[in-house]
């Protein structure tokens, strides 16, 4: 618990200290820019590119070697975050809510080969939710800035209130990682949390990486749940000391749909 | 001239108490879905958007197609449109009052609506969709009214008015290029995302507003003697002829980039539409028999409009199922098949078929029938104003 604490003190130190800095790392980031352009560089998006960290990017890798196999910790997971966020349970699937679920290979990563798939990726499911991008088609599109980047932490937010549910966010992001309000949720909610806001009828909603609770020293709720095996790894993806950089760097990872240009946050080791 | 809505014949009485009961049903539906909420629609989370998006695209369109009346008299000076230039922009209001009802039906928190004028989003295509529409709603509302009174009075219209007249043009084009933009910009939307987008959607538009601007002159020469004038109906028709010959054109480019790159993404729409998609085990079709229809009446049409041109006769009867003909022929290519085909795979790699419920296809009546009301009304005072001229 200490050693989160201290964590989420260095994601705060860091943030300020990114705010004073950041004209430098601009020129930082220019000159490199620059200097890379005289050889073949790779072209930009997806893994290859180099990036010049700006400030707090929080990631999550999801190491699912140690998930293989253990189905009912996947949905111990993603019940405490449904817990933890008042998500209504539909059960006519084109109703449903999710911020993090659980689906094959081939849907979580369609545009990577499932012919003559492996036995592990064909008797396992995969988590999916929201990538909170680095560049998020979804901010792109929405229309009253109701969706939004906290530069602060690269979390990719929703103002419930302010949202007028147009739904082109769900339209812009391609990774269907977020659900509308079809229905009013709040009779559909099983067991009410009020430490977290339920949601009305008409507007989109999708995991916000628990803003809310690293903004009191806490870990995401998934994160949490997977302890047991420490399956999933919260951190600051420009920090080059946190455990997220770490096992970037020990492990090859994968993302979802790279070639979009969108840069998820979120990396998978299968 | 607001008061020749309120005198008119039996028939004009019975059309309007017609389109009146599609709007109380569409009224009441939307009420039902006001209370209950969008999940009355036939939408879900992997499916979202729908039937009114679609019709709203559609009439972008059809709005934008009265620039093929406009350009050609105010830029052109061509005399044999001015009597049906007025038709034009007065369907151009309906339909842009129809594309804003059917927006509003579509958003899940419509009080809030606002929001997008409280918090303008120059990044987001729909801030600029919204921008365009009004402007463009704006200023067919001056143009036709301030040129109308004009007539009504027989002197010349003012001369600012054409400043408005020449923003206008502009403007017709951007609000389909814009309403383009809403699809062609998405990433992971394969079907949408591509550049022909915009200028396939202006060509279908060129040929379905004027198709129906045809078809309302040969109904009013009928109940209203209203003469549009063989030279403005025969040129007509060949402008809906190229237009739907370039759309045609441009349906088959997405094939041919589709099938010969033989990349899945840009080919499952498309084989959606028109074959079948086949995924584990099931065939997904329920839009192929819709547009092969399309496909039949476009080329139907285009066949009528060729033996009129060909023989030179001028028959109004041909000439009206040719122009039926096309627009159904590109609502179904583009008020049903462009939308839903585009979202039938998820981004998630599921397939997932729309079939609207009642309660929406009610309100999508409702609204359609709004729509034409207006237009109706529009066109009432047109027609008596230039009634009132001749006699």
């Amino acid at each position: 618990m200490d050693k989160q604490r201290r964590n989420f003190l260095k994601v705060a130190g860091a943030t300020a200290l990114a705010g004073i800095t950041a004209p430098a790392v601009v020129k930082l980031t220019a000159s490199e820019a620059m200097a890379s352009s005289e050889h073949a560089a790779p072209a930009a998006g997806g893994h290859g590119e180099v990036e010049a960290p700006t400030g707090v990017r929080l990631g999550l890798v999801i190491d699912m070697r140690k998930l293989y196999g253990k189905p009912e910790l996947m949905d111990k997971i993603i019940a405490s975050c449904n817990k933890v966020h008042n998500i209504p349970h539909f059960e006519n699937k084109k109703d449903e809510v999710k911020w993090i679920w659980k689906m094959p290979f081939e849907n979580v990563f369609p545009e990577h080969s499932s012919y003559h798939e492996s036995d592990l990726s064909k008797e396992n499911e995969y988590f999916a939710l929201c990538n909170h991008c680095d560049e998020p088609p979804c901010v792109r599109v929405c229309p009253t800035k109701a969706t939004f980047k906290v530069e602060e932490t690269g979390i990719i937010a929703m103002d419930y209130h302010r949202c007028i549910g147009c739904r082109f966010c769900m339209m812009g992001c391609p990774y269907g990682a977020r659900s509308f309000n079809w229905f009013d949720p709040r009779p559909h909610i099983k067991e009410y949390n009020a430490e977290f806001p339920t949601r009305m009828r008409g507007v989109v909603e999708k995991c916000n990486f628990c803003g809310e609770r690293l903004a009191k020293g806490l870990e995401p709720a998934c994160v949490e749940a997977a302890k047991e095996v420490g399956a999933l790894i919260f951190g600051d993806l420009n920090d080059p000391e946190s455990e997220i950089r770490k096992v970037l760097a020990e492990n090859h990872t994968i993302q979802r749909k790279p070639s979009l240009g969108t840069k998820p946050s979120v990396f998978y080791i299968v | 001239m607001i008061e020749k809505v309120l005198k008119g014949n039996s028939k004009y009485w019975m059309w309007l108490a017609f389109l009146s009961a599609f709007i109380a049903v569409g009224a009441i539906c939307y009420i039902r879905q006001f209370i209950y909420g969008m999940g009355l629609t036939g939408m879900g989370r992997d499916l979202t958007w729908g039937l009114y998006i679609s019709q709203f695209t559609f009439l972008v369109g059809v709005a934008a197609g009265g620039l093929m009346l406009v350009l050609p008299y105010y830029i052109h000076d061509y005399k044999a449109f001015g009597r049906i230039t007025i038709l034009g922009e007065f369907l151009a209001i309906g339909a842009l009052i129809i594309c804003l009802m059917f927006i509003l039906a579509d958003i899940g928190q419509v009080v809030r609506g606002l929001n997008m004028v409280w918090h303008p989003t120059p990044n987001s295509m729909l801030f600029w969709d919204m921008v365009v529409l009004w402007g463009y709603l704006i200023l067919n509302v001056l143009c036709g009214w301030v040129i109308l009174t004009a007539e009504r009075k027989q002197v010349k219209p003012p001369k600012w008015i054409y400043i408005f007249v020449y923003i206008s043009i502009p403007f017709a084009v951007s609000i389909h290029t814009v309403t383009a933009m809403l699809y062609c910009g998405l990433p992971g939307r394969h079907f949408w995302l591509s550049a022909i987008t915009a200028p396939r959607f202006l060509a279908s538009a060129f040929a379905a507003g004027p198709a129906l601007i045809v078809i309302a002159c040969i109904i009013m020469k009928k109940v209203a003697h209203f003469d549009a004038g063989k030279e403005a109906i025969t040129k007509l028709t060949t402008i809906i002829m190229y237009a739907a010959i370039i759309n045609a054109f441009f349906v088959c480019l997405e094939f041919f980039v589709g099938y010969y790159s033989n990349i899945p993404g840009h080919m499952h729409s498309l084989e959606y539409l028109f074959f079948g998609l086949e995924h584990n085990g099931h065939v997904y079709n329920n839009l192929v028999p819709f547009m092969w229809t399309s496909v039949f009446l476009c080329f139907g049409g285009l066949g009528i409009f060729s033996y009129l041109k060909i023989t030179k006769v001028y028959n109004e009867l041909l000439i009206g199922v040719g122009c039926a003909a096309i627009f159904i022929a590109l609502w179904l290519d583009k008020g049903l098949g462009f939308v839903m085909g585009g979202l039938v795979v998820s981004p998630l790699e599921e397939i997932n078929e729309y079939i609207p419920t009642a309660n929406e296809i009610g309100v999508t009546l409702g609204i359609w029938a709004t729509g034409i009301l207006i237009v109706t009304l529009l066109y009432k005072i047109a027609i008596g104003v230039e009634h009132e001229v001749e006699a």
